[in-house]
């Protein structure tokens, strides 16, 4: 067992023996957690290791079944977040719980106690997010504003009220490095005023870098506390799995380029709406045997650009080819028909109908494409049945009980079923957009090796990506997408990070310029 | 202590079955503090609205022939709205297809043969279908908002129906009543099991039961459902949201037309300004209260069609206003709704907690 051996007169928060049941599953079981003043925290864990029912009983949506809570000495009960938000507490979510319809300040105003005049709430909120490197527009709704932006807004929205302890959940996975390294900069800042700062991460390289503890769960309970700064990412991530993780290789061979496989040839589109991003000539070639990943930051094009290969936006048939026919103006299922498949950023409402079962979500991208799912127009609930449960064991994806409806799986457990129900086909083309956004270190390594495997048998996969060790990890080209021009791919081995950060910051839109 | 919605994981199926029951049971709740607070004893007032409709042969059959459009207006309801098309407008697709139906026998009285029925059908599905298209296409074409078009529609049909009976259709042997022709026999829907219902009613069950099994196993109503939930998800499948908003506007338009030509051939056998007491509307209580399940709506197009016959009963027998069955009714719909909350939500009671200095360490 862990000791208290941490707390101490700058003890902020103390949490002693948080237990916390759902049926039969023990999410949380005798969590101590210590956390002081002016610190970065990491807490570290799988998908369902119970980081977030821990954080959720410290942000009062949740309330232990034992244990309790010391706050700077004294005994709370955190019934809500507007308790937790009157002690000091603020948080910021991974899935965003923003207003759509409503702009920035608006948003922001619905979650202050006292929001004032909404004309100096805007001026305040340009203030402080310009402080602190995450500048906002308060006027931008929220609908037209990319995943990026959005995080913003959760992140400055807890800046506003002026916490004492920030709960971070995976708040650089939208980021490009250098905007990483700003917020880096402003937790490093508001460290230094005081405020403590418990930051869930899955990338143990910036966990190694800025925090100063960690905590690591393992099926709810604490495993083990550590210094970051004295291990490695890969001893962190063996903390976090129990054992050590595979390491992905895609540079160990080389891969055998085979003919083209997926041609985009100046695919351009215009913007649908005032804030979405025009695509200008974008070339691309994939060879059978690649993996050829894109980087660049939220809201540059990238969701367009999926959009137009995928065949949700339709553009002239010579943009794009997949094996050589001309399909730019085809379908989604004709495409599919042609052995190429997809899998989008939001999986929840874009490739997964959140209120349907997971057989059900099989046949949403597989009727039509020779597994006999919708013979003669009916639907075989049987045959669907029989790949969700392949699919479930291939990729070990986890839930409560048989067949439920995609809603209820965590983040990390639904990726592992949206890739693995199309890489289940053995696609020859393969296009995934964020394959492991808020996915953990053992199943990102799971995701990422079968799509290298993938390439190697002869398909060309195309990831979109704004996780840099992602792409390094996994890529044998790269390009970089920024305000919808495409930089010429480069061989992985020949780019590195300062490059790909000046291609982002419109190097590769003078480059496509040009071109 | 205060009450808390807390957001389900999954949908709840015991919630699904038991939602429309919860409703109709609070209605009844209602309308009880209604009949009490206008001066009435509550217990006979459901009873004479409830009950006594299905005490008698006559009041039953009345209430299998107000159930039958219901029911089959309700099932192509539940095609748009299942599929997130909000057409409002099956009062005016109702009257239309009546208007389609009627044309032939009207305007070629001679016409009368074996075929006279089918046909007339058929275009009364047509008329329906048209009508319904019109608010589709200005949806798909200039994203208009579908309940406003299609609710307004409803009106001018029903004046284009009152300008037909009242002139150009009106019966010319018909001392200038607003009424068109009596149709001939071969014109007129039979009855059937013994004289208990029309040939109508059949029909609907059929189509209603069809319907059931398209939405249940087919990739139609998989789309169907896909689209209504998730459209973004529906798109990523390869389907169309502007082919499913045309498809689905048709079919109910469709429905809404055969209900309205099979209720003046069946139950009228002539066109009058009052086909419909306002079959249209009610059917989209009758859609959700069935949950948008074909099989449900046929339960719940009886509920709905007991609450006309028991409407005008406790309006003759306790000479209450003759608005309490449209009042009754909104207040059904009204719960339906409220109830349905509960599928995806469930309620907690917060108590508050005992003092924090009886929790003892661990």
């Amino acid at each position: 067992m862990v000791q208290h051996t941490r707390s101490g007169k700058d003890t902020l928060l103390d949490a002693r023996g948080l237990t916390k049941r759902f049926g039969d599953i023990l999410a949380n079981d005798r969590v101590d957690l210590v956390i002081n003043k002016g610190e970065i925290h990491a807490l570290l864990g799988e998908n369902g290791a119970g980081k977030s029912t821990l954080v959720k009983m410290f942000y009062g949506s949740l309330e232990p079944d034992a244990g309790e809570i010391l706050w700077q000495g004294q005994k709370v009960e955190i019934d809500n977040p507007a308790a937790a938000r009157d002690l000091g507490i603020g948080m910021v979510f991974q899935h965003f719980s923003l207003f759509e319809a409503l702009n920035v300040v608006e948003n922001i105003a619905l979650a202050l106690p006292n929001p004032g005049k909404m004309t100096d709430l805007a001026k305040r909120i340009e203030t402080v997010s310009r402080d602190y490197g995450l500048p906002l527009n308060p006027s931008d709704i929220v609908a037209d504003l990319p995943v990026g932006i959005r995080q913003r807004i959760e992140i400055v929205r807890c800046l506003l009220q002026e916490p004492q302890l920030i709960i971070m959940d995976e708040p650089t996975s939208v980021l490009t490095p250098q905007e990483a390294d700003q917020l880096f900069l402003t937790l490093q800042r508001l460290a230094g005023e005081g405020c403590a700062v418990l930051y869930i991460s899955h990338r143990l390289e910036e966990v190694k870098r800025i925090c100063h503890h960690a905590t690591i769960l393992r099926h709810g309970q604490v495993v083990r506390e550590c210094d970051p700064t004295k291990e490695t990412p890969a001893s962190l991530a063996s903390m976090m799995v129990g054992a050590d993780v595979a390491s992905v290789s895609a540079t160990a061979q080389k891969p055998k380029l085979g003919q083209v496989r997926l041609g985009l040839h100046n695919l351009s589109a215009r913007a649908r709406t005032p804030f979405a991003t025009a695509l200008n000539n974008i070339s691309l070639e994939l060879c059978a045997g690649e993996v050829v990943a894109i980087a660049g930051v939220a809201g540059n094009g990238q969701g367009e650009l999926f959009d137009a290969i995928s065949g949700e936006m339709p553009v002239a048939p010579d943009m794009v080819r997949i094996d050589g026919k001309s399909c730019g103006s085809r379908n989604i299922t004709w495409r599919r028909k042609q052995n190429a498949a997809f899998v989008p950023e939001e999986r929840l409402g874009h490739g997964a109908v959140p209120g349907m079962k997971l057989s059900q979500n099989i046949v949403l991208t597989r009727h039509s494409t020779g597994d006999r799912l919708a013979g003669g127009g009916f639907v075989s609930t049987a045959r669907a049945s029989v790949l969700e449960k392949r699919v479930r064991q291939e990729f070990d994806v986890r839930m409560s009980h048989d067949d439920p409806e995609a809603r209820s799986l965590s983040g990390g457990n639904l990726q592992k079923f949206v890739v693995g129900r199309e890489l289940d086909r053995k696609p020859g083309v393969l296009i995934v957009n964020q394959p492991t956004w808020g996915v953990d270190a053992g199943a990102a390594a799971l995701i990422r090796q079968a799509l290298i495997d993938l390439a190697r048998a002869g398909s060309a996969v195309l990831v979109i990506s704004q996780d840099l060790d992602e792409i390094f990890e996994i890529a044998d080209r790269i390009a970089v997408i920024s305000r919808g021009y495409l930089s010429a791919p480069e061989p992985a081995e020949e780019m590195n990070r300062e490059r790909v950060g000046l291609l982002m910051a419109g190097g590769a839109e003078a480059q496509g310029e040009v071109a | 202590m205060r009450l808390e919605l807390v957001k389900r994981k999954e949908h709840s199926r015991t919630m699904a079955l038991l939602s429309p029951l919860i409703a109709i049971g609070l209605t009844a709740v209602a309308a009880a503090i209604i009949f009490a607070v206008s001066g009435h004893n509550p217990a006979t007032g459901l009873y004479k609205f409830f009950i006594e409709p299905l005490t008698s042969e006559w009041s039953l059959q009345a209430t299998i022939d107000k159930a039958t459009p219901l029911i089959l207006i309700a099932c192509g309801l539940a095609v748009c709205y299942l599929s997130n098309n909000w057409n409002i407008g099956a009062e005016g697709q109702f009257v239309l297809g009546a208007l389609f139906g009627s044309a032939l026998p009207i305007l070629f009285p001679e016409f009368e043969n074996g075929a006279t029925l089918p046909l007339m059908l058929l275009f009364g599905a047509i008329g329906g279908a048209l009508w319904a298209l019109i608010p589709a296409v200005l949806k798909t074409r200039f994203n208009t908002n579908e309940i406003l078009t299609s609710l307004m529609l409803v009106y001018v049909a029903s004046l284009l129906l009152d300008y037909l009976v009242r002139g150009p259709w009106r019966d010319p042997g018909g001392y200038n009543f607003p009424e068109s022709r009596l149709f001939s026999d071969s014109a007129t829907l039979p009855a059937v099991f013994g004289g208990m219902m029309s040939l109508a009613t059949p029909i609907t069950i059929a189509i209603a039961l069809i319907l059931s099994v398209v939405l249940a196993r087919t990739l139609k109503g998989f789309e169907i459902r896909v689209m209504g939930e998730s459209p973004r998800a529906g798109g990523f499948a390869g389907f169309s949201s502007r082919r499913l908003t045309l498809f689905s506007f048709a079919i109910a338009g469709g429905l809404a037309g055969l209900a309205g030509t099979m209720e003046v051939s069946g139950e009228l056998n002539q066109l009058l300004p009052t086909i419909s007491p306002g079959y249209g509307f009610t059917a989209i209580i009758v859609a959700f209260l069935g949950r948008l399940n074909p099989i449900g709506i046929i339960v719940a197009g009886f509920v709905l069609a007991l609450s006309y016959i028991g409407g005008e009963g406790v309006q003759s027998a306790m000479e209450v206003s003759n608005k309490i069955a449209s009042v009754i009714q909104g207040l059904l719909l009204f719960f339906v709704l409220a109830c349905d909350t509960l599928i995806l939500y469930r309620i907690r009671v917060i108590s508050h907690r005992a003092p924090a200095g009886e929790v003892s360490h661990v």
